[in-house]
């Protein structure tokens, strides 16, 4: 293994962790906006570790052109989606728990 | 490559975390959260799975999904719009679609 293969195994493995730590969010947070804020800013982090991670595994340019398209892509669709949702559920009348004792929504 | 396999085995196990979130989720934005994070780890796990043992023709097929995807969230969080003011309506609302089982 070359030096750049370490490195993106490095990396994909910790964006792999991050996405499962993600989705544990996603699973037992208790409130949707929590849930929103795991589910968010995990694929952030994971989906930048993986696809970058990737890019130290291509073969010719073309490859890690395409690579960054798709990581540019996911960048800007993400948040936007998180956003545009939480956005339609504050509209439809959901508000966020606050307070210490907080409660299942 | 051993740290693409384990990669690939971690985005699925993602994946069926999402997926028992989409069938548990109370409101139906749990759902459309959880899908939404369907969709991106099945863009990461097609270009996993393209460094796996194709030749980089995966990865078109990787841009269209991202598309579609973002595009399918945005339509349905349009088909579900609803301005009607406080939750518990929001909420019947809802609880009666989730009966209904349209989609």
């Amino acid at each position: 293994m070359t030096v750049l293969e370490i490195i993106g195994s490095v990396c994909i493995i910790a964006g792999s962790l991050f996405g499962v730590v993600g989705a544990m969010g996603l699973l037992r947070f208790p409130d949707f906006y929590t849930r929103i804020h795991a589910a968010g800013v995990a694929d952030s982090i994971c989906v930048i570790l993986i696809i970058g991670g990737l890019m130290m595994f291509a073969s010719s340019w073309l490859i890690a052109v395409k690579l960054l398209m798709v990581l540019f892509f996911l960048l800007f669709t993400t948040p936007t989606a998180s956003y545009a949702l939480a956005r339609a559920a504050l509209r439809a009348g959901f508000h966020p728990v606050t307070g210490k004792s907080g409660g299942k929504s | 490559m051993i740290s693409l396999g384990i990669t690939a085995v971690a985005i699925l196990v993602v994946i069926g975390l999402a997926l028992v979130r989409a069938f548990l989720g109370p409101t139906i934005y749990d759902r459309v959260l959880a899908v939404n994070m369907v969709g991106t780890k099945t863009v990461l796990l097609i270009c996993v799975i393209d460094f796996l043992g194709g030749n980089g023709d995966f990865l078109d097929v990787a841009l269209v999904y991202a598309l579609i995807n973002f595009i399918g969230v945005i339509a349905m969080l349009k088909f579900y719009h609803d301005d009607s003011g406080d939750a518990e309506s929001a909420q019947a609302q809802n609880s009666t679609l989730q009966q209904e089982e349209i989609l």
